[in-house]
């Protein structure tokens, strides 16, 4: 993580090429005007969104910088971080030397996870064309993901295979923080779309599903709210698994978005441990937990776990499998990594070579 | 203490039968009450009495319950296991009920009868005291009540509750522990005033009994950031039944943000993982790693402690097969203390001679 201001002059070509798999656009509410009805647009100004938690404006735990940003990530041309696509092009992508970067928009102007389902679908839709018209069109290393109002499956569905037909978009987007656990089939729609359109399914940390974070009730803190966005994604992993969606679409891939890795092996294991003794309950089940992780689940790296012996990180990264594993900066939020220094040094050529595009080449078609 | 060599159990079950089990240990009004409202038990389904989970087949009695009777247990893990000691913890649903009043008397009937029925039975058992965490100011009259009985060895709650644990709310419970020098026992389970995951109520019991190793998670983050080893810097917390692996990356993510979010939390003044190495402790059943020796040694190098762990069998739960209570691939050094030191070191009232 860092909110240090690099001096242009230290920019560099890296010597490898650099995908990165999560970086936010920032679309506004009055971008997504000209892709609304009438009807919306004035709901919007006189009701605004409201995403299942008590805050107006602003979120639940506020964040520990405004906007959750870098404070250099501020564009000169005065709007948000992540709002000015000559400002992102300057500070991240040439300067880091970028190929691609995965487009991965969120905040309630995408309409996920609002309450009123028919607003999310408009807002949605709105999403995805906003981000061909304001990013990819001015900047084509930047690449799209379909938002869909997920709480809706059918509806997502359709709006997955509207999409699907531009190959620019590449992967189907939801957050891990939804209303129910990500198996249950009120999503199946969802993954039969992604499945036939051949699209992995990204899944980024946050969202409000509308339940306490944890198990115990609402955290008092941020800090909190940010570790626990990993237990979130446990059960979400658990869900999906138990759940046999990977029976039902053996094709289907799932990318973990800012949600941690480090948790995946030793999750894998208890899952493993007790489903020997419980497997009578889940018999749709072929395999052992743990081989649906590896076969269907791709991990980005930010905010990457920081061990206290870094041979300890190479294992976890080495349980995952290095084929699994794909570079994410965040940009423009203050946790962001940085591509040139959070890797470990250790990694081998080949295995940097993999986790700074290879993977994320191969998975996404790029090129 | 028979036999200073005898390993220390920290964690079995008694099973209570049923509600009648109780009502010798109720007052008139509240054994009327189970009577006439028809309160015939508080089994819940954290371990559903006929899944595998809850018993290895081979100690279910006639009733098809294990662990009933005294006899039972201590034929098992103190006859057979060589545990010189072993500490009960009683999973009876009082955790489960609304009303501060019957959870107040529900759970002293439950210590009374864990003290007569069990205690009284083996100077080699000890027991937990459970708490009615419902209402904080019973919590506090229960443990100062209990206390008194030395065989009592630690204050008994539950993975996932009305509130996480570290909210100062609680905190009066926290200063009568380090009162009486009792380490807070933290057990698989739930109250079920939240759904069981962040993400509502899954389908699987599987998914459910996955979900307890996220409950823990979230108390150790709970009980760091609030601030309660600040202020109560002799407090133990020992997490039992929580399947273990899953500590280290836990507080390689939470010692991330505490690197960078530290401001909001002024009084975590070190790293978490050195908090948890001096306040934490977890036992050793179930261990949540592959079979294979060496994914174990490197799964146990990554706690980076060799004074964490606790021996435990976790009966008359089923989650190892024939004797190894201690999974391979820990060195037999680690072993003993595993089993003897660590667990002296933990429970201050097991170096009394308890009568």
């Amino acid at each position: 993580m860092n909110i240090e201001v690099r001096a242009k002059d230290r920019a560099q070509q890296s010597k490898l090429s650099i995908i990165d798999c999560d970086f936010h656009p920032r679309l506004t509410h009055e971008q997504m005007k000209p892709f609304l009805t009438n009807q919306w647009w004035s709901y919007l100004q006189t009701y605004g969104n409201r995403q299942r938690h008590g805050q107006a404006k602003g979120y639940n735990y506020p964040k520990i910088v405004p906007q959750a940003s870098r404070r250099d990530a501020w564009p000169p041309s005065g709007g948000p971080p992540g709002s000015d696509v000559d400002f992102c092009r300057e500070q991240h992508l040439d300067f880091y030397g970028i190929d691609y970067g995965i487009l991965t928009p969120l905040g309630s102007s995408t309409g996920n996870g609002d309450q009123n389902v028919e607003l999310s679908i408009a807002l949605a839709s709105a999403a995805n064309e906003g981000q061909l018209a304001y990013w990819t069109a001015k900047e084509p290393r930047l690449k799209p993901s379909i938002v869909v109002p997920y709480e809706d499956g059918v509806a997502s569905a359709a709006e997955v295979r509207k999409c699907a037909a531009n190959k620019e978009f590449k992967q189907v987007f939801l957050l891990s923080k939804i209303a129910e656990a990500h198996g249950r089939k009120r999503y199946w729609p969802i993954y039969e779309a992604a499945a036939e359109a051949g699209l992995p399914v990204g899944i980024h940390a946050f969202g409000y599903g509308g339940w306490p974070l944890t198990n115990s009730g609402y955290p008092s803190f941020y800090i909190e709210e940010m570790t626990e966005h990993a237990t979130g994604a446990q059960a979400m992993v658990t869900s999906m698994i138990m759940e046999g969606i990977f029976e039902r679409w053996p094709e289907l891939k799932i990318v973990l978005i800012e949600c941690g890795f480090g948790w995946l092996p030793a999750l894998g294991w208890r899952l493993d441990k007790h489903w020997k003794r419980l497997k009578d309950e889940v018999p749709h089940l072929k395999m052992a937990p743990s081989e649906y992780i590896r076969k269907h689940f791709w991990v980005t790296t930010q905010p990457m776990e920081e061990t206290e012996n870094p041979d300890h990180l190479l294992e976890v990264m080495n349980w995952i499998g290095f084929d699994r594993i794909m570079f994410s900066s965040d940009y423009p939020h203050w946790d962001f990594d940085d591509p040139f220094v959070s890797l470990p040094p250790s990694l081998t050529d080949e295995q940097r070579r993999k986790i700074y595009s290879g993977n994320a080449r191969a998975l996404y078609r790029l090129d | 203490m028979s036999g200073a060599l005898h390993a220390i159990d920290c964690d079995v079950h008694p099973t209570v039968p049923d509600m009648k089990a109780l009502l010798p240990y109720l007052d008139d009004f509240w054994r009327e009450t189970v009577e006439e409202r028809g309160i015939n038990s508080l089994e819940t389904v954290t371990y559903p009495p006929n899944s595998p989970l809850t018993s290895r087949p081979e100690w279910r009695g006639k009733n098809g319950r294990a662990a009933t009777a005294a006899a039972e247990v201590t034929a098992q893990v103190c006859d057979r296991w060589q545990a010189g000691v072993a500490i009960l913890n009683s999973l009876y649903g009082v955790g489960l009920l609304f009303s501060e009043d019957m959870a107040k008397a529900f759970t002293s009937a439950l210590n009374d009868w864990v003290a007569k029925e069990w205690l009284d039975q083996d100077p080699r058992l000890r027991a937990s005291i459970v708490i009615p965490l419902q209402n904080t100011e019973y919590a506090v009259d229960e443990i100062e009540r209990c206390a008194k009985d030395r065989r009592f060895v630690q204050i008994l709650t539950l993975a996932m509750g009305e509130m996480l644990l570290g909210r100062r709310h609680y905190w009066p419970i926290f200063a009568a522990a380090e009162r009486h020098g009792l380490p807070i026992g933290i057990h698989a389970g739930s109250a079920y005033r939240n759904p069981v995951t962040a993400l509502g109520w899954p389908t699987w019991y599987i998914e459910d009994y996955a979900a307890q190793a996220q409950g823990f998670q979230s108390q150790v983050a709970s009980l760091i950031t609030e601030g309660a080893f600040a202020k109560h810097p002799e407090l133990k917390i020992v997490l039992l039944e929580s399947g273990v692996t899953w500590l280290p990356a836990f507080l390689w993510r939470f010692g991330k943000f505490w690197r960078g979010l530290r401001t909001e939390v002024p009084w975590v003044d070190r790293a978490p993982w050195e908090i948890v190495r001096d306040h934490f402790r977890l036992t050793i059943q179930p261990l949540d790693a592959p079979d294979d020796p060496h994914a174990v040694e490197r799964a146990i190098e990554h706690l980076r402690s060799d004074d964490i762990l606790l021996y435990a069998s976790d009966y008359p739960h089923w989650q190892f097969d024939g004797d190894n209570v201690i999974p391979a691939g820990i060195s037999p050094a680690l072993r003993r203390k595993i089993a003897i030191d660590n667990p002296l070191a933990t429970y201050a009232r097991l170096k009394e001679d308890a009568r």
